[in-house]
């Protein structure tokens, strides 16, 4: 079963995080570690990382096929820093990896508790689709 | 022994193959005139040894052995297309095609790779059609280890590829060496290309994909073979000393957990010095030549800083010095750049400071983190910690690359620590 | 240069989209089915996926002893992923036009959904320059 774990930030939260030197190398070894982890035990199906949300744009469709873009978003949206995608047995399995995820060191060393959003993702179209 | 009885498969076979890619394509290509069909035929030719020569080992003739399959399988598809045409048609074909490898095979001619670079380079194709074909066409890599490389799924790759195709066909490419005035025009995107290649790898080379086909070291025996070919040219050995070079470095520029180690932070006891001297001999070689260029200069960077033993012992006049000419021959605000940080080692932070000032206004830079980066290396040289710290998280905030938003952050970390806890 | 182009919505929103005939849900899918094979056709298509119900949906966090506190509850406001598609392409411009498209996919009635398109810029696991 594949599922994927949302790593979101608030537009307040999302810039470079502020923290001591030792915590901020401690969270990046913190997350090598596990995307190495998840590598080796054959779960990962990919972990993406996406770029600050200063950069994103919300896109629609124009009158006459041109997109509209805008840079403008509510101050409350939810934005999304990053994913990994797991395929494993059970949904245990994608809420633990998800609670690992969510102990990445935080400045002091303490778990940073961040919410992980979990779900399915939908099964692949059968072949003929394709 | 036998003397027909086939070499066993190594470690080195692989390159091998792949060397014989292009020289196999060329006389296919030439002999059914039809150079989309003939690759396709070759790479099906180069799948079919890859999975046969491990196992069984490499023919006697190994070239002999490619040509052959490649043009049976084209014979096959011209055969099928012919029948498709006689029931629609319904007339009777007069001859079929008949191929005989041995003539073939005396058909072989080296300057074939070059021809293929110099047509899967066209400016004809798109920048990712042309690396793509490149690698295929004369690289002899397969369409799922180019899309590996690239991390796209294999269908896309296939298809830049076969656009790339398209490409040739309507801007009529001929096969053939390119005329003394086209080699001049078209040999600037062949070595771009090259060298957008070396840097992909090279760029890729910190981060986890160790499954990953090492592109560095594709691009540096694409340039090679360019090399061979061209031996009179400054500018192909330029580039090919850029990227040994560069490539030497490789070992020392990342840390355990994949952290970016910049330069003057570099064991530079785990330097290639084998590359670090191909590299300088050739460059020796290029200068000698007269014209100097765009990679030669910058492989003359590169040089000064590989002959440093210590990061404090580096000749940055020299370096300054090779900046100006590079600014004179390709001027641009990545040249700008970099000059700024020369001359700031040079003549001190105001002197690289101001040289920044002139970017700010400028449409291509101005905000692009590496101007953040470039600026808060220089105020941290100043001793304006709280400046140099705004600037780095900027840099961090705007790069694309994890390891480098990783080393900025932890730049500006540690500054702000030094600026709390003064000695 | 690679881009994630998101599609989000709230409960409400996909509570809507089960309202659709299935006439016009298969519209719309064949019109999304058809922008990816577009996109192959291109030499610009990485990845797409879409996500499970938001009902499917758990936030997990890591506990002090590293186990997992799953819940299902979110706050009516709270928009969720659908799905995403990747899409390897030269220049921001394409990444927008392509998020235009997808857009202006039908909705009920043949009408373009008009809905926006989260477009960001990928980070790359690698170092971009020297």
């Amino acid at each position: 079963m594949k599922y994927i774990l949302m790593m979101n930030t608030m537009r307040a939260g999302a810039g470079v995080p502020l923290w001591p030197r030792a915590d901020l190398q401690a969270h990046i070894a913190f997350m090598h570690s596990l995307n190495r982890d998840l590598r080796e035990s054959g779960e990962l199906v990919s972990a993406e990382g996406l770029s600050f949300p200063d950069q994103a744009r919300l896109v629609r469709a124009g009158k006459d096929g041109v997109p509209v873009t805008d840079g403008v978003f509510p101050e409350s949206k939810e934005f999304l820093a990053g994913f990994w995608i797991i395929d494993v047995d059970t949904p245990e399995r994608a809420y633990a990896i998800a609670a690992r995820v969510s102990a990445a060191p935080g400045p002091g060393g303490i778990p940073l508790n961040m919410p992980i959003e979990v779900r399915p993702v939908m099964s692949v179209p059968p072949p003929e689709m394709l | 022994m036998n003397a027909a009885s086939p070499r066993p498969w190594d470690e080195t076979s692989d390159g091998l193959l792949r060397n014989l890619a292009p020289q196999v394509l060329g006389v296919v290509a030439r002999r059914f005139r039809d150079f989309s069909e003939a690759e396709d035929a070759v790479q099906e030719a180069m799948l079919a040894a890859f999975r046969q020569w491990p196992r069984e080992g490499i023919p006697e003739n190994p070239r002999g052995w490619l040509i052959r399959v490649a043009s049976r399988r084209l014979t096959d598809m011209m055969r099928s297309e012919m029948a498709r045409r006689q029931r629609e048609t319904a007339m009777t074909a007069e001859e079929e095609p008949t191929i005989e490898p041995a003539e073939l095979e005396t058909n072989m001619d080296p300057e074939d790779t070059l021809v293929l670079l110099f047509m899967c380079c066209h400016h004809a194709l798109s920048t990712s059609s042309a690396i793509a074909l490149t690698l295929r066409a004369v690289g002899g890599l397969t369409t799922a280890e180019i899309a590996n490389a690239f991390m796209v799924p294999e269908a896309t790759m296939a298809q830049r590829i076969s656009r790339a195709k398209q490409s040739i066909k309507a801007s009529k490419v001929p096969f053939r060496p390119p005329t003394p005035q086209e080699h001049r025009e078209r040999l600037p995107a062949v070595l771009h290309v090259l060298y957008l290649i070396f840097n992909e790898g090279y760029a890729s080379s910190i981060g986890a994909q160790l499954q990953r086909l090492d592109l560095a070291r594709e691009a540096i025996r694409l340039t090679r073979s360019a090399k061979a070919l061209l031996p009179e040219d400054a500018e192909i050995a330029g580039l090919l000393a850029l990227m040994l070079l560069t490539n030497a470095r490789r070992a020392a520029r990342s840390g355990p957990h994949e952290e970016l180690i910049p330069l003057d932070k570099q064991d530079r006891s785990l330097w290639d010095r084998s590359e670090i001297a191909e590299g300088t001999e050739l460059l020796a070689l290029a200068f000698s030549k007269g014209a100097i260029g765009l990679y030669q200069l910058q492989a003359a960077i590169a040089a000064v800083h590989d002959e440093a033993a210590h990061p404090e012992d580096t000749d940055w006049p020299q370096i300054l010095a090779l900046y100006e000419l590079l600014q004179r021959v390709v001027p641009g605000p990545m040249v700008t750049l970099n000059h700024a940080i020369a001359a700031a080692m040079v003549h001190g932070p105001d002197r690289g400071l101001e040289r920044l000032q002139a970017l700010d206004n400028g449409e291509r830079l101005a905000g692009h983190y590496r101007l953040d980066a470039v600026r808060g290396h220089l105020l941290e040289m100043l001793g304006d910690f709280e400046k140099a710290v705004h600037h780095y998280r900027a840099a961090a905030a705007g790069t694309t690359s994890i390891p480098e938003q990783n080393y900025l952050m932890t730049q500006a970390a540690r500054l702000e620590e030094a600026r709390k806890q003064p000695e | 240069m690679k881009y994630i182009l998101l599609m989000s919505s709230t409960k409400a929103g996909v509570s809507g989209y089960h309202t659709w005939s299935q006439s016009d849900r298969d519209t719309h899918m064949q019109t999304l089915g058809a922008i990816v094979n577009e996109l192959v056709e291109t030499g610009e298509f990485v990845a797409t996926q879409g996500l499970a119900q938001p009902k499917e949906a758990k936030v997990v966090r890591g506990e002090k002893n590293g186990l997992p506190v799953t819940d299902g509850v979110f706050p009516e406001s709270k928009e969720f992923l659908l799905g995403y598609w990747i899409v390897d392409v030269a220049a921001p411009e394409r990444a927008y036009a392509i998020a235009g498209q997808i857009s202006a996919a039908p909705g009920p009635g043949g009408f373009p959904t008009n809905m926006p398109i989260e477009v960001r810029q990928f980070v790359d696991s690698g170092t971009a320059g020297n």
